[in-house]
């Protein structure tokens, strides 16, 4: 079964896609490291390797996490299954 | 417990070196010609050309002097020959590197001109790679070995693999008596306050935050932006990470789960406090820090990527590791360690960290790292501001 996504934490809102050519439709295999679960997740957009997936719908305004820890705040509303970058978060610093 | 020896070099103070060379030092731009010169003549020495050394003044005259002393001081220099436009200063490199015993000679370009210069100082290179060639190897005991760690070109496989993999090698190599160091100041922002967590005591912690607040402050001061496509680089973005918070969690990953920082380090500063791991204050250019480290004293270098910089140093090699299997693929003769198995979960962490101790005793055992075979020199002195 490959794990085509890790997400580092159990509380993080975003996962880390780790396979080439992640496309929207079937159902990826995720694994959290923290708790050693396996989770699953489809996606809505086109994912790069390396590149990050809602985990959860994130509003607007909200915090991301990542390593349990605040990565920056979303800049538009993102559904679950969204490609996470530049075009939707943010720094809070600078 | 596993016990790690390597083969180095013992020099004339009882540090290690794990490599032989001899080097030619030009205290200024305008000693370039003439290093690259002696280099060119006798085979086997090394020559180290960089852009500064005129008009510098203050904390930033200190900081050019301390990178050109500690570099010449670094146990994988057997010999040097420095090169300087006029004596005085090029005297001041001669006599700090000699308080470590080793052979230095320096000579100055005023009244003799570039020929004649070349032509002694290319003397008394060969006496010097003729001598240093002869040393031996020896046995040395892990504790002897100061590494250091930078990451450079990250993406977000090396928050995933490759920086967990050296934390996984510290907090292995840290209660056996290993000397390391990590920088990197501007990149631990968004993670400071975990950073400053992990200082020895809270003096060691208050010390961190003051270098870093000063770091923020220079950020301020000069930004036009909110510094994306510099930090995080355009090659961190195309990478996927997205905000200098994500890239610093990631980088904090390279010191592991265990070993506190015992001291934070003015940059090229030589560590004091015995062994242990060091922050040391830095930008977070890649060759800008390696070079501050090898100034230091660390001997080898631990350097995680992942979209592939190929970055070198001229004294101290530098072992590159990937967690991200597109760049082990594509630029594999840059890549020393691959552990893009991490990510398909064929290898476990501690996995992972026994090979990159294994990989990085051999090239302290006198193996090439892939930076060293492709002649990868990046000697970059860190300017703090303008000259006079």
């Amino acid at each position: 079964m490959t794990t085509s996504f890790i997400v580092h934490d159990k509380a993080d809102t975003v996962g880390v896609v780790v396979v080439e050519d992640v496309q929207p439709g079937e159902d990826l295999n995720g694994w959290i490291m923290e708790t050693d679960e396996t989770i699953t997740l489809k996606p809505l957009d086109p994912v790069p390797l390396g590149h990050k997936i809602a985990l959860r719908d994130i509003k607007s305004g909200d915090t991301v996490l990542k390593y349990g820890n605040d990565v920056g705040r979303a800049v538009a509303d993102i559904g679950k299954g969204r490609h996470v970058h530049v075009h939707n978060l943010k720094t809070k610093r600078w | 417990m596993a016990r790690y020896e390597f083969y180095g070099y013992r020099r004339e103070n009882g540090r290690v070196g794990i490599r032989n060379h001899v080097i030619i030092l030009p205290l200024d731009d305008l000693s370039n010609a003439a290093a690259e010169a002696v280099a060119t003549n006798i085979k086997g020495t090394l020559a180290l050309p960089h852009a500064y050394g005129r008009l510098q003044f203050g904390e930033d005259l200190e900081l050019h002097f301390r990178t050109l002393i500690g570099t010449g001081c670094n146990p994988n220099v057997a010999a040097c020959v420095v090169i300087g436009i006029e004596p005085g200063w090029t005297g001041r490199v001669v006599e700090g590197i000699a308080a470590t015993g080793k052979p230095v000679a320096g000579f100055a370009i005023e009244t003799n001109g570039d020929i004649s210069t070349i032509a002694a100082a290319s003397r008394k290179a060969q006496e010097f790679v003729q001598w240093a060639t002869e040393k031996q190897r020896e046995r040395c005991p892990i504790e002897d070995l100061y590494v250091s760690t930078k990451c450079g070109e990250s993406d977000t496989t090396s928050g995933l693999g490759s920086c967990p993999t050296v934390g996984n090698l510290i907090d292995k190599l840290d209660p056996l008596g290993v000397t390391t160091c990590f920088g990197e100041t501007s990149e631990l922002t968004g993670a400071e306050v975990v950073c400053a967590s992990r200082a020895a005591s809270r003096q060691v912690a208050d010390k961190f935050m003051q270098v870093f607040n000063a770091y923020q402050e220079v950020i301020d001061r000069h930004k036009t932006s909110d510094l994306s496509e510099s930090q995080p680089t355009k090659g961190n973005i195309a990478g996927g990470l997205t905000t200098i918070e994500e890239k610093a969690f990631g980088n904090l990953q390279k010191i592991g789960r265990k070993a506190k920082f015992i001291d934070v380090l003015k940059p090229a500063e030589t560590p004091a406090k015995g062994p242990g791991l060091y922050y040391m204050d830095t930008s977070s250019a890649a060759a800008e820090c390696v070079t501050l480290q090898a100034a230091a004293g660390f001997v080898v270098h631990l350097f995680p990527t992942g979209q592939g910089n190929v970055i070198g140093n001229p004294i101290e090699p530098v072992i590159k590791l990937t967690a991200n299997p597109r760049t082990a693929r594509t630029m594999r003769e840059h890549i020393d360690l691959d552990v893009s198995g991490l990510l398909r979960r064929e290898m476990n962490l501690g996995e992972a960290g026994d090979r990159l101790i294994d990989i990085m005793l051999r090239t302290c055992n006198g193996r090439l790292t892939c930076a060293e075979a492709l002649g990868h020199r990046e000697f970059v002195m860190t300017k703090l501001y303008q000259s006079a």
